[in-house]
């Protein structure tokens, strides 16, 4: 009954930072890189762990691996590349976890994590473990990275060890506000959100984004991650009429809302975050989809800096296609690479020092921290169902790609 | 005499063996399985709680994670930068307690003339409705920070030099919860022998005739409630202070239905079985789903179930074959153990 | 009055789902005083292996109305066997076993069929075609659709079938009095055992139309569906007192309307202070309100002592 695999597809878009933190206050066991004392004259490879965490059992597994996959990745690539360290050559080891998704095997990998002295922390992937998680990083000092955990909070706890390469949902939910009211000129608005951690957050940014904007707010209705039955809310926001309703939540919900709107003749546009900007939702919606819209954080992979190459490398190596963050814990690991490279040290206190330093041109984007670790300038694309396809409307923000019309919204 | 002695060896054995196994664990398997024994005492802890409640005066409790819930948000709003209050660990938890003690007798109070299913369904609503309050009162007033949680809670335990040797807080938090795990087995053990836990007992197997021999049913059952839940309140709060972090989700109906299973498959009313219970549910899925995936490429090569999948249909399965074979629970207390021999008995009689 | 009107509708619909599950609860619960909590799972089952039948014969050029009944044909008879093994395995070694032990063995199937499920037809949502005609109804300004209308009417037939087949016929009789004392009715020649899985095997056949039913509204179906429902179910069979099957469908039909109900006109009646989010309090609190006035539900008689 746990509710744990309800909002995978946005957690886990979130949730895999490299979170390099190190903590200021206590000089904790400071994992140094584990390479073998002694023989310092004779190039000793200088050993780096790299923790990385994220669910490879349960139902969110294929995610977590693709994750897991984007990280190794980084790896080889890194150590193929014969990168010297203070005269030594650079050797990491990437040690992979299964968290489960859940909030307290989370915290039972990050333990283990500490306990094997890891250098730094790639992950974890989903909002829920990334958070309890991110406690023990910073009381040790490792710094974490997260390529795909979304939640504000994650980098709003003032912990100096927490970083985050993707967008977090503050910021998508500002983007969606912005576009419900500017670019579909949506006047009355109604909000609906499945009280989680993501959808309540998400909707309550696309909200004061929409109401600056000159929307109106005409009604404001919650469901949770488990129903399936709408028809109540609905009705009631039928008689506010709306001429857009914004969802947060996940597609489990939102196709069946999408067809008991149809039902109902409640002829408004369908507004969601990514969470039901899958193709499970076309697919379970059927003909009440078209014309509905949602948005992604990031660029799509296709319009990456480095997508097409990494897309073709991928492939090559692990016979499969990119689910999702893989891309970003690619570069999730390539910051923290950065950073020892630039310390000359593998020390996690050294990493922490120079993340916040971060310009690094990665594969998803540029990346540079704000002063809380979030990315900076980060990317939202917008998508409209159009013929069963999820097509590309605009994206907002972002170095890499597309007519970034607008300054992007910096992550809060 | 001899007794005596005895006693007071085995106390000992149990007290170094206690003291000593976090170490040995640490050491063989890695500090990661001293979280998973911190996590299996706080089990130990709910259980024995619910056993007050389910085994003693037999009233079946479905939502009985609200009081976990009640003393981990008592915990975390006294102690975290929400409320930007700090209280200390001693003074928080007997709040927590007393807290989750009033809730269990305000919840309890409308259930009085409730009984089996009924009472079921009517706990169960209340643990949703208290989840669900959890969840909401983030608006209008900001209390519980809603659906996001409360992160940056204090940690209960901060790691000491003891003369020179690093103590860790994980082993620090271990023998915490011993102590208190210990402190709950034994006042369940003295209330078992009581007036009052034989009152529960005389409820639980009829209570009129109970209530004929002159015993205040609605006050024993409000206790019992009270009690059961203020020992949740106090794993709550152990259990806020040890992840530093609580949310809503952690309390859900299958973390109540969890702790039922424990308390049931050990053998209810039995507090030896029912601290079997709750390690070997708590250590046992884990132990699953560690060797489900290694253990199918080993023979086939491939995996064929998810791990995750494969832990799940094996407890299902467990369940299914513990109560089959042992309908009394693992460890089933003597006195219940007797009766239903004897019903059996009777049955084949007839 | 429209958007009242067209809440009631709602609630009906909600209400009639919960009535169908709720009567496989009451049916298993009146004769065994047992809560069959895997019943939820068998709803999930006869709504799965339904999709699977039709999906497979949509191919083909028959009518989508017998292809429905096909697929629904196939679906109870699995059901029902499904049914008949669960009592066998799970229930019956445990008949003189302490009250909670059965309680243990149901979670314990559910998590079972759940997973089993799950192997099968994988953890994504699956749509449902749509099978039945799409019409819908204006009434004073509100939608009805068929699939709605047919939903009121399979519960309100189901109920009237089983208080005739209850009340009226031999096997009715013999159903009563296993439930009032299984000895006494072995003594009177009745095979309880046979009663008991005939009470099952009925309660999972129904199970299966409300699966079918239940999808056919949403248009998805899902491994997970059954538990939520079954435990709402419950609760309804509860309020309308357990072990009733008139009061079965009252506390279905009460319950989806509370809902619905309670989702339109909360954050009114409460002046904005609490609003949709609180759905599930309101319908909690009006079945613990009803309880305490009525320990044994609207129309459940008073409960005997039991052990």
């Amino acid at each position: 009954m746990k509710s744990l695999p309800s909002r995978l597809p946005l957690l886990i878009s979130i949730s895999a930072a490299l979170a390099l933190g190190a903590c200021g206050k206590n000089e904790p066991a400071a994992p140094t890189s584990a390479a073998p004392t002694g023989s310092a004259e004779t190039a000793a490879p200088l050993i780096v762990k790299l923790g990385h965490s994220a669910p490879l059992t349960g139902p969110q597994a294929h995610i977590g691996k693709d994750t897991e996959y984007g990280a190794q990745m980084a790896v080889d690539d890194v150590n193929a590349a014969n990168i010297q360290i203070g005269g030594r050559t650079l050797k990491i080891e990437l040690m992979g976890e299964d968290d489960q998704a859940d909030p307290k095997q989370g915290t039972i990998v990050a333990q283990k994590f500490v306990d094997a002295k890891v250098n730094a922390v790639i992950g974890h992937m989903n909002s829920g473990t990334t958070l309890p998680a991110s406690v023990t990083y910073a009381n040790a000092g490792i710094p974490q990275v997260s390529a795909s955990a979304t939640n504000p909070e994650y980098t709003k706890r003032g912990y100096k060890t927490a970083f985050r390469v993707m967008t977090n949902d503050e910021a998508q939910g500002k983007v969606l506000g912005e576009f419900a009211a500017g670019k579909l000129a949506a006047k009355n608005i109604a909000v609906i959100d499945d009280k989680t951690q993501y959808g309540e957050g998400i909707a309550n940014e696309f909200r004061k984004a929409a109401e600056a904007k000159g929307a109106k707010i005409v009604a404001t209705e919650h469901t949770d991650d488990k129903a399936v039955d709408f028809a109540a809310i609905l009705t009631k926001i039928k008689a506010t009429k709306p001429d857009l309703i914004f969802f947060g939540g996940m597609d489990p919900q939102a196709a069946p809302m999408s067809m008991q709107m149809q039902k109902l003749g409640l002829k408004a546009v369908l507004l969601m975050g990514d969470g039901g900007c899958t193709a499970d939702f076309l697919k379970n919606a059927g003909t009440s989809a078209e014309g509905q819209y949602c948005s992604k954080p990031g660029v799509p992979t296709e319009q990456m800096p480095g997508g097409p190459a990494f897309i073709a490398k991928y492939k090559a190596k692990y016979n499969a296609p990119i689910q999702l963050y893989a891309p970003y814990a690619y570069d999730a690991v390539m910051v923290v690479v950065e950073a020892i490279k630039r310390a000359g040290s593998a020390d996690s206190a050294a990493i922490l020092a120079e993340l916040p330093k971060t310009q690094y041109k990665g594969v998803t984007t540029d990346i540079a921290f704000d002063e809380k670790g979030d990315i900076k300038d980060a990317a939202v694309t917008l998508y409209v169902a159009k013929g069963g396809q999820w097509q590309q409307v605009e994206t907002v923000g972002g170095k890499a790609a597309a007519p970034a019309a607008e300054a992007a919204p910096a992550a809060k | 005499m001899q007794d005596l002695k005895k006693k007071v060896l085995g106390t000992a054995l149990i007290g170094v063996a206690l003291a000593i196994l976090p170490f040995l664990i640490g050491m063989g398997f890695g500090n990661a399985w001293i979280r998973m024994l911190d996590f299996a005492l706080l089990y130990i802890m709910l259980a024995l709680g619910l056993n007050i409640v389910v085994g003693f005066a037999g009233l079946l409790d479905l939502g009985y994670i609200a009081f976990y819930a009640v003393g981990a948000y008592v915990y975390a709003l006294l102690a975290s930068p929400h409320f930007g209050l700090h209280w200390p660990l001693w003074a928080i938890l007997p709040i927590g307690a007393l807290v989750a003690g009033v809730f269990g007798m305000v919840l309890g109070a409308p259930t009085l003339r409730l009984r089996g299913d009924y009472l079921a369904i009517v706990t169960l609503g209340f643990g949703e409705i208290i989840r669900i309050f959890l969840n909401n009162l983030n608006a209008p007033v900001n209390i519980t920070n809603g659906p996001k949680g409360i992160a940056g809670i204090d940690p209960l335990t901060k790691s000491i030099d003891l003369f020179g040797f690093q103590l860790n807080s994980l082993y620090l938090n271990y023998y915490l919860f011993v102590v208190l795990a210990l402190l709950i087995v034994v006042v369940t053990m003295r209330l078992e022998d009581s007036r009052l836990g034989r009152a529960w007992v005389a409820i639980r197997e009829d209570e009129i005739a109970a209530k004929a021999c002159g015993i205040n049913t609605r006050n024993v059952k409000l206790l019992a409630f009270a009690m059961g839940a203020s020992f949740g309140g106090v794993a709550g709060g152990l259990f806020a202070g040890f992840q530093q972090f609580v949310s809503p989700e952690s309390f859900g109906l299958f973390e109540s239905i969890m702790v039922l299973c424990m308390v049931v498959l050990g053998g209810m009313g039995n507090i030896p079985g029912v601290i079997l219970g709750a390690v070997v549910l708590t250590v046992l899925p884990e132990v699953f789903r560690q060797w489900a995936g290694p253990m199918q490429m080993a023979l086939f090569g491939q995996t064929y179930i998810d791990p995750e999948s494969m832990r799940l249909l094996l407890f299902g399965i467990a369940l299914i074959l513990v109560m089959r074979f042992r309908p009394m629970g693992l460890l089933p207390s003597s006195r219940r153990k007797a009766e239903f021999e004897h019903a059996a008995e009777e049955g084949a009689q007839a | 009055m429209e958007t009242f009107v067209q809440q009631l509708i709602n609630g009906l619909t909600l209400g009639s789902i919960y009535a169908l599950v709720a009567l496989g609860y009451t049916m298993v619960y009146g004769i065994l005083g047992l809560i069959n909590f895997a019943h939820g799972e068998v709803v999930m089952t006869g709504a799965l292996i339904a999709l699977a039948v039709c999906k497979a014969l949509l191919a083909t050029a028959l009518p989508p109305l017998l292809i429905l009944l096909i697929g629904l044909t196939v679906a109870a008879a699995a059901c029902m066997a499904l049914g008949w093994t669960i009592e066998r395995i799970a229930y019956r070694p445990l008949r003189n076993a302490p009250r909670l032990a059965p309680l243990i063995t149901a979670i314990g199937v559910s998590i079972v069929l759940q997973q089993l499920a799950m192997l099968f037809w994988g953890r994504s949502y699956h749509s449902v075609p749509a099978l039945l005609p799409e019409t819908t109804y204006d009434i004073l300004g509100a939608r009805i659709s068929a699939v709605q209308i047919v939903i009121m009417l399979a519960a309100a037939i189901s109920m009237a079938g089983l208080i005739v087949l209850v009340q009226r016929s031999k096997m009715g009789r013999a159903m009563r009095a296993t439930a009032e004392k299984p000895e006494v009715a072995a003594l009177m020649g009745v095979d309880a055992n046979r009663i008991i899985s005939l009470t099952f095997i009925i309660g999972s056949a129904l199970a299966a139309l409300a699966g079918v039913l239940v999808s056919a509204n949403y248009g998805i179906a899902h491994y997970q569906m059954g538990f939520l429902l079954g435990l709402k179910a419950f609760t309804a069979a509860v309020l309308g007192g357990i072990g009733n099957i008139g009061g079965a469908v009252l506390g279905g039909i009460l319950l989806g309307v509370i809902e619905a109900m309670g989702a339109g006109y909360i954050g009114d009646l409460t002046g904005g202070v609490l609003g949709s989010n609180y759905q599930d309090v309101f319908s909690f609190m009006v079945l613990i309100a009803v309880l305490v006035f009525r320990p044994s539900g609207l129309m459940g008689e008073k409960v005997s002592e039991r052990a």
